[in-house]
């Protein structure tokens, strides 16, 4: 790999050099590098682009990782990765998307990742996304997430996009059995003229399922963003989503929160606000010492973390 | 050496005349000074503080800071000269922790411990354990806002500290702290302290005593000559008037 894929790759993955435990680093389309281990297996699949993650039953403290960079301009692509976790694992998965577009073409990745997730398993799942080179070329990425939770199965999913992605139309859903738990915590920051658009469907089926939808996101310059969150209360059950929004400059964003219980045991609430930031709190940091821009830049940052 | 000068605040009124806020102020707060500000509410006291600080402009007159004009500087100008400011009502941020808005405070410079961080916090009575790494939003009550916003003036450590009204919201065990900690940072220090309250225990601490209403300086004096007059009943009537 090269430096600029290094780059890619640290920031989408924190890595700096080979990680521990199993793997799969795709660059400009092709798997460059693997590693399975005695529990988790990784099969590149034969009838179309993308891997099988086979994560055994019982698995415990392990690892997949398996960033994707990009760094030749134009490239397009599509790919397809299927995570199969067993009953009773405790596994950490971190998957990523690094963009660096100097040319004039638009480089493109998009990826559907589905999780069919065992009984009695916690997963948590990390995906960054970043995008970086200063060609006319946009940077692009629609990451789609498909997750069927089995019985008292818990997943935490974090999803980043902080900086250089242009445009992103990003759609995650999923369903859950009896006892079953999401927490999806996703951070967003837009700028010049970038747009962005979540949407989230999830389906509590099964009895004492829950889901929690954060979302905090920052809109500046002229980008534009949308997010929308639509939890189905199948059954007894509790669902929440929070979209909080800091909107700057020419920036517009819509939040349309829906929530559509049908049983009368289930308990569902939205919250979304979305405002400047508040003149109190640039006040209160500039009676620290901060500039005015350094005072955003720490409400921001902060508001990300 | 703070000297307010002729200072004047005014504001637009309901049709198409002013309403005059600060009328007319002069005042000047020597150095390694405790100075208590009193008086009826809606007297101007706030803003007096305000415009010390930058948050607000005045209409006229000018505000020197040790011989220099500090009127047209902006917050931050003000802030790097050594002023600092305790809000009536502290603000909220999401996602910034206790822990940064002290590292805030005391500079970037001093890339403060979390333990030197710890201790300002348990000066103003606070576990530091359980407040260290939690954000500074709606998950605080007003009180232990309000302490958390002192330990920021604490951790500043700078030539004047200006609060208002710092006892606001706090409960009656924090308030015995509360006294200590002002007692503390005026004997500790050459550091100045303007206090902006209604508490006679402050008051009390204090050197000077500034009594504001409608917008203009009724009475100023040794806190040995102004206390007695302020609480015997009908004599401090005369300062509200």
């Amino acid at each position: 790999m090269d430096e600029i894929q290094k780059t890619l790759l640290e920031q989408v993955a924190g890595l700096h050099e080979m990680p521990a435990g199993a793997y799969n680093i795709r660059a400009n389309g092709a798997s460059v590098s693997r590693n399975t281990t005695a529990n988790i297996d990784i099969v590149t699949k034969t009838d179309k682009p993308g891997i099988d993650i086979v994560i055994k039953e019982g698995t415990k403290k392990e690892s997949v990782h398996i960033p994707v960079v990009l760094s030749q301009s134009g490239l397009t692509e599509m790919v397809y990765n299927d995570f199969y976790v067993g009953d009773d694992c405790d596994v950490t998965i971190v998957a990523g998307c690094g963009i660096h577009n100097s040319g004039d073409q638009d480089s493109k990745h998009d990826g559907i990742h589905a999780f069919y997730i065992g009984k009695n398993s916690h997963v948590k799942y990390v995906e960054k996304h970043y995008g970086s080179g200063d060609g006319k070329g946009e940077r692009i990425m629609n990451p789609q997430t498909i997750v069927e939770l089995g019985e008292n199965s818990f997943m935490e999913m974090e999803t980043v996009q902080i900086k250089g992605v242009d445009s992103t139309k990003r759609s995650t859903e999923a369903k859950l059995s009896a006892g079953a738990k999401i927490v999806i915590t996703e951070r967003l920051m837009t700028h010049g003229n970038q747009t962005a658009e979540s949407s989230f469907n999830v389906d509590l089926d099964g009895a004492d399922s829950s889901a929690n939808l954060i979302s905090r996101a920052v809109a500046r310059d002229n980008s534009r963003q949308i997010f929308l969150a639509k939890i189905n209360g199948n059954n007894r059950c509790a669902g929440h989503s929070e979209c909080d929004a800091i909107i700057m400059d020419n920036a517009k964003i819509s939040a349309i929160p829906e929530i559509t219980a049908n049983d009368l045991d289930a308990a569902l609430i939205h919250e979304a606000a979305i405002g400047k930031i508040a003149g109190d709190q640039i006040i209160k940091l500039m009676t620290l010492g901060l500039t005015e821009a350094e005072a955003e830049e720490q409400i921001v940052n902060g508001f990300l973390k | 050496m703070l000297e307010l000068k002729d200072l004047c605040f005014q504001v637009p009124a309901d049709g198409s005349g002013t309403k005059e806020i600060i009328n007319n102020i002069n005042l000047t707060l020597k150095d390694h000074t405790f100075t208590a500000i009193t008086g009826p509410n809606g007297g101007g006291k706030s803003t007096l503080a305000k415009l010390i600080m930058g948050i607000e402009r005045p209409t006229s007159g000018r505000i020197l800071w040790n011989g220099t004009d500090i009127t047209e500087m902006s917050i931050t100008e003000r802030a790097n000269l050594g002023i600092s400011f305790a809000f009536q009502q502290p603000v909220r941020f999401k996602g910034i922790r206790v822990k940064d808005l002290i590292r805030l405070s005391a500079g970037p410079d001093k890339k403060l411990s979390t333990a030197s961080a710890c201790d300002f916090l348990s000066k103003v009575g606070l576990c530091a354990r359980d407040y260290i790494n939690r954000e500074v939003d709606a998950s605080l009550s007003g009180g232990e806002l309000k302490r958390i916003e002192i330990a920021t003036i604490i951790a500043r450590n700078t030539p004047l500290s200006v609060f208002d009204e710092p006892e606001a919201g706090i409960d009656l065990w924090s308030f015995n702290n509360l006294i200590k900690v002002f007692e503390e940072l005026h004997e500790t220090s050459t550091n100045s302290l303007i206090i902006i309250s209604h508490q006679e225990r402050i008051l009390n601490i204090a050197d000077e005593i500034v009594v504001i209403a409608n917008g203009s300086v009724k009475a100023v004096g040794k806190k040995e000559e102004m206390l007695p007059e302020l609480l015997s009943g009908t004599e401090s009537c005369k300062f509200y008037q």
